[in-house]
């Protein structure tokens, strides 16, 4: 796949001044999110498959590496190939469970 | 702007949102057979669901200057159940031939259970048998990459099947380079919180350019955005695109893709850029 490189007609100082104010306030519901999960439950978020995915995705954000965004979707993801040998369940979690098998070590 | 929203599911929406479609500049949409959020019982029951989308469907929506269309098949959420599915797969040859069915769609994988993937490969089979336009939900969430993966797989055991005329729907920035680069065509369906937003929709045509791209509202039963494309032309305006490319996506795409089906007329009144045969 050769992708057609682009990119937005704003410059990067106009992508800020556009939307820095909006992704200023999903970091806050996300903080006030994992707050108010530590206050229910202080130890729920290194027990809980999805808020470890979740950490591990803050991680990611925090790195400051090119193509964060690919990186958080494969890290949610189930990576193995092995078809489910019978339906378990109708709808996904959001984040891959590695207790419930698959292909991550 | 005038646009095609290529995904939705009106049989769950009001009149008011065919309303507010009309009044955004939707002049066709194109509705998959899909799940009602609960399972069918009967085979039965399934082709009253085919009568509602090509017969009842459209004349709702030609109240609004709409066109409707739509595509047949067995949903992937019903899909793992094999003896329904085989008796709502041999119904469907019968019903290929109405005014307004476009292919077989929307077929695909769900959970991926063995039982999804035959229900499935038998759906690609159907189609190039009769020679339709196949339209193809991929799964959701942390499914999505695997289900792509297994999806694009099937397909490409088939020789005489025309990557072209071939939707991959739901399509995110982890599995969108394995089916352009196999020949199919991506729909990118913009929803609040389990597909993909219109801000990384936009980001996605800036990353790959618009060709074989099209984008959609998936509006259903869920929580969900009939007006979807429009807010995606507004958050290309955004990021001041020209409306030659945002007409280009919203329109244009839509009628190189849906033209391949002798049944799709391009609306009357809608000038495009692209060549009507």
């Amino acid at each position: 796949m050769t992708a057609q490189p682009s990119r937005s007609p704003l410059s990067a100082t106009a992508i800020v001044d556009e939307y820095f104010i909006e992704n200023r306030t999903r970091l806050l519901e996300i903080a006030a999110f994992l707050d108010r999960v530590a206050r229910a439950d202080p130890g729920l978020a290194a027990k809980d498959f999805r808020m470890r995915a979740l950490a591990d995705a803050l991680h990611v954000l925090a790195g400051g590496q090119p193509d964060r965004l690919l990186q958080i979707q494969m890290l949610l993801s189930d990576p193995s190939l092995e078809p489910l040998a019978s339906l378990d369940r109708k709808s996904a979690l959001g984040a891959f469970d590695p207790s419930a098998g698959g292909g991550r070590s | 702007m005038k646009y095609i929203d290529h995904h939705a599911h009106m049989v769950s929406r009001t009149t008011d949102d065919y309303a507010q479609l009309a009044l955004t500049g939707c002049v066709a949409v194109t509705e998959p057979a899909f799940w009602a959020g609960w399972d069918r019982s009967s085979a039965e029951g399934m082709e009253d669901y085919f009568r509602q989308l090509t017969d009842f469907e459209p004349k709702r929506a030609a109240q609004y200057g709409i066109a409707h269309y739509t595509w047949l098949g067995m949903n992937p959420k019903e899909s793992d159940n094999r003896a329904l599915s085989r008796e709502v797969l041999q119904r469907i040859p019968k019903l290929l031939g109405l005014p307004t069915v476009l292919g077989i769609g929307e077929i695909g994988l769900n959970r991926i259970t063995r039982h999804e993937i035959e229900t499935y490969t038998e759906q690609v089979e159907l189609a190039l048998e009769h020679r339709q336009l196949i339209l193809i939900h991929t799964p959701h969430l942390e499914d999505k990459y695997k289900g792509t993966r297994i999806t694009v797989d099937v397909l490409t055991r088939y020789r005489d099947l025309e990557p072209g005329r071939v939707l991959v729907d739901h399509a995110e920035e982890h599995t969108i380079e394995m089916i352009l680069e196999h020949g199919f065509w991506a729909g990118l369906t913009l929803y609040p919180q389990t597909k993909i937003s219109a801000p990384r929709a936009v980001d996605v045509i800036e990353r790959y350019g618009p060709d074989r791209i099209l984008v959609a509202g998936a509006c259903d039963w869920g929580p969900s955005d009939p007006v979807a494309v429009p807010r995606f032309v507004m958050e290309m305006r955004r990021r001041k695109h020209s409306d030659d490319l945002i007409q280009r996506v919203v329109l244009e795409n839509p009628i190189r893709f849906l033209r391949q089906s002798p049944k799709f007329r391009v609306p009357p009144g809608v000038e495009t850029r692209v060549e009507v045969g």
